[in-house]
């Protein structure tokens, strides 16, 4: 055990540092969940794809850095202090891109990585169905193969960045006489087949950024299939340990958030204002937690990297940080009083920042990648042994 | 950056974990409940033979040489078997204020007596008037205004009180303070307790976690095996969210404590809060264990017959030696908001430091 910085990293640290800080837009960009916003935020990847820093632990070849797991955390941490945008295509480099590293034929490989690590291709996911939330076994849609295409005929539901993004992966049911986890194909659709209608859905935060997807006979090649046909569950799994594990949610996120809320506290003493004096310990709990997600994500990463793999633990970090989050924001809102209310903008609400916002986003952090109950039930059966049934 | 043990720190603990239960089966832990001093030689010198009470003894005084992140893998053990001896004061706290004190003919006498298993050693604690293992101590570290000093056993006025946890063993001490006993002053005494408090706590930290880990343990077996409605109780998300709920507190536990570990051992500018948060976290998870498990065990947790009180009890009173969690609190929030610690000290990644 060794928690200090080696040379290497530190000088690292340093080039990405003085990167970020030439390169980072000094205006906020627009959000990524409006059509310029969106945009805007490509622009900014393909910048940073330019700089070398879009894939941080990517080979090189795919249009990564080629450096390792402890050096995308030291680039993330970089990347937040920086205040840099969010990542457009989360979705695709954080998720899929480690599935098809994994799992994807070389011509795969090739044909995607570097399109998704310079964001020329954004990624939208297809897990969800009205019927197949949190029992995504369920499935219906189905792929039925008709020389080299499948036949793409149902619905998929929430499919976060569907409303902009160019392609969607997902779980489709092949084996139309299959039933539950088995015969299901993970497949690659373009968004631009003819026979798919994407109807966009208005958030919570009241722009359309998530989508529906119909799909009336739309034939995607077999090429699009990723790993076997009929174990796209096996596929959709690791896809998920990468969402709830380790990729989708970097600790930098939660360590700025809890640094601005230990800064908004100090803020909201000095000047006066009353705050409730419990505050206090939620607000150094909430940085203490966001040090232990720091510290058990760098357990995750040393474990990784001496070849270890990501399982069922992956369940234990996506209720931490979600519920860290939500609690980070619920506290902020606390500190600001009668100005939670208030957008960013109106006269009254002087420098609220950006709390309501994050707070209404983080609300949605315990429902997506599995939600909270189905984690629960997977630490308790997966994890500590307790019986199914 | 490793954030990684080693095979031959998993190979102690997994020696203690051996040897623990196959020596301290809670039979054991309630034997000793009965006995007059509640403290057992015998096993002292069985434990002494692998090497526990003088883990952090260097080898030129017959110990094993090891630090803290040895040791807090051991004591996680120690915690799982509710081992109710003096590991805390005499290996985890005495051992290291010893060879720290600059008293070398001190240290040359006891240290290799600590290793043997032949000598137990009580230190005060600066947070509470309560010192643990007095009455068996054959030294005792202790304070009397601006000075340490270490008192023989005799030498000392010893009060025993009484614990909730039978296992625990406390009194309050009067002694007169003697020139020749005198290890420290001042500054220097300040830093030993200092120490000595992060040292204290830390083993504490670490017995939580292996308490924690055994609370959810008996609560799974028994809401494996106990059916109501034809079904085993476990089976209810009613009650496996209540058990998952513990496991994700414990799990981030365990990497605040592993970290202070580490800071411990290598004394670093942050290790004092990173005590703190590790004894905050561990804590936690600890006592909402010991609640969570008494729930899912029903009527029956709440017997004294059935052992889940051992390691609830365990848990209660672990939260409150060296710093309870109200205390280690403030220190944290301290150093976040009145900037007792300068910012860039503490935070285990630049992200957080102010000069980031």
């Amino acid at each position: 055990m060794d928690l200090t910085y080696t040379p290497e990293q530190e000088a690292f640290r340093k080039e990405a540092r003085s990167w970020l800080e030439a390169n980072t837009p000094k205006q906020k960009l627009p959000s990524f969940d409006t059509k310029e916003g969106f945009e805007a935020h490509r622009e900014w990847e393909k910048k940073l794809h330019a700089g070398g820093f879009a894939m941080v632990p990517w080979p090189v070849e795919y249009g990564g850095r080629g450096a390792n797991l402890l050096e995308w955390l030291i680039f993330e941490e970089e990347y937040y202090r920086a205040g840099a945008p969010g990542r457009v295509n989360q979705n695709g480099i954080f998720l899929l891109g480690p599935t098809i590293m994994e799992v994807g034929t070389p011509e795969q490989k090739a044909r995607f990585l570097p399109k998704m690590a310079s964001s020329e291709e954004v990624w939208a996911q297809g897990w969800s169905e009205p019927n197949a939330g949190s029992d995504m076994a369920n499935i219906q849609a189905t792929a039925i193969k008709d020389g080299d295409h499948f036949v793409i005929n149902g619905q998929k539901t929430w499919a976060s960045r569907g409303a902009f993004a160019h392609w969607l992966f997902g779980m489709f049911r092949s084996d139309p006489d299959s039933t539950r986890h088995k015969g299901l194909t993970f497949i690659l659709v373009p968004l631009d087949t003819p026979g798919i209608t994407v109807r966009p859905i208005e958030k919570l935060n009241n722009k359309k950024a998530f989508a529906e997807v119909f799909f009336d006979d739309a034939r995607v090649p077999v090429e699009h299939q990723l790993g076997e046909e009929g174990k796209g569950w096996d596929v959709a799994m690791a896809t998920a340990g990468f969402e709830r594990g380790l990729m989708l949610r970097s600790p930098a996120r939660f360590q700025d958030t809890a640094r601005k809320l230990v800064e908004l506290y100090k803020k909201t003493v000095a000047s006066g204002a009353y705050v409730a004096p419990e505050l206090r310990n939620t607000v150094a709990k909430c940085w203490m937690d966001a040090e232990a997600y720091t510290l058990n994500t760098y357990q995750t990463v040393s474990r990784l990297l001496a070849g270890g793999k990501i399982g069922a633990e992956a369940s234990l970090n996506k209720i931490f940080w979600s519920e860290l989050d939500t609690k980070m924001h619920e506290t902020a809102l606390r500190l600001l009083g009668y100005r939670a209310e208030l957008l960013p903008g109106s006269p009254a609400a002087g420098d609220v920042g950006e709390w309501l916002d994050g707070y209404i986003f983080a609300l949605a952090g315990p429902i997506y990648a599995g939600t909270n109950e189905i984690q629960r039930n997977i630490i308790a059966e997966r994890i500590l042994g307790m019986p199914r049934k | 950056m490793e954030f990684n043990f080693t095979e031959d720190q998993r190979l102690l603990q997994e020696t203690a974990r051996d040897f623990l239960q196959g020596e301290c089966p809670v039979e054991f832990v309630r034997a000793q409940w009965q006995t007059e001093t509640g403290r057992s030689p015998e096993f002292w010198a069985k434990f002494a033979e692998i090497g526990v009470p003088g883990l952090l003894v260097p080898e030129e005084h017959g110990g094993l040489g090891m630090n803290e992140i040895d040791l807090v893998l051991v004591m996680v053990e120690v915690g799982r078997a509710a081992l109710a001896e003096p590991v805390v004061p005499t290996a985890a706290v005495a051992v290291p204020l010893l060879l720290e004190c600059g008293h070398e003919a001190l240290a040359a006498e006891w240290l290799p007596k600590i290793a043997a298993g032949e000598a137990l050693v009580a230190v005060a604690q600066p947070t509470s008037p309560l010192v643990p293992e007095a009455e068996v101590a054959d030294l005792l570290i202790l304070r009397s205004g601006e000075a340490l000093y270490a008192v023989p056993k005799g030498e000392a006025r010893i009060t025993p009180q009484k614990s909730n946890d039978p296992s625990q063993k406390l009194a309050t001490v009067e002694f007169d303070p003697k020139p020749a006993q005198q290890i420290a002053s001042g500054a220097d005494a300040d830093r030993l307790e200092a120490a000595a408090l992060d040292r204290g706590a830390l083993a504490c930290a670490a017995q939580q976690l292996g308490a924690c880990d055994q609370l959810i343990a008996m609560s799974v077996d028994y809401t494996s095996e106990r059916k109501q409605f034809g079904v085993p109780i476990g089976s209810f998300q009613a009650v496996k969210h209540q058990v998952a709920d513990v496991k994700v507190k414990l799990e981030y536990a365990r990497s605040l404590v592993e970290r202070a570990a580490h800071s411990v051992a290598r004394n670093t500018t942050s290790r004092s809060i990173d005590v703190s948060m590790a004894k905050i976290a561990a804590g936690e998870a600890a006592l909402e264990a010991a609640t969570t498990s008494l729930q899912v065990h029903g009527a029956l947790g709440y017997t004294w017959e059935q052992d889940l009180h051992v390691w609830m009890r365990r848990a209660w009173t672990l939260d409150l030696a060296w710093g309870e969690t109200a205390w280690h609190r403030e220190r944290l929030a301290g150093a976040l908001f009145e900037d007792s610690l300068p910012a860039e000290s503490f935070g285990f990644t630049p992200l957080f430091s102010a000069a980031g």
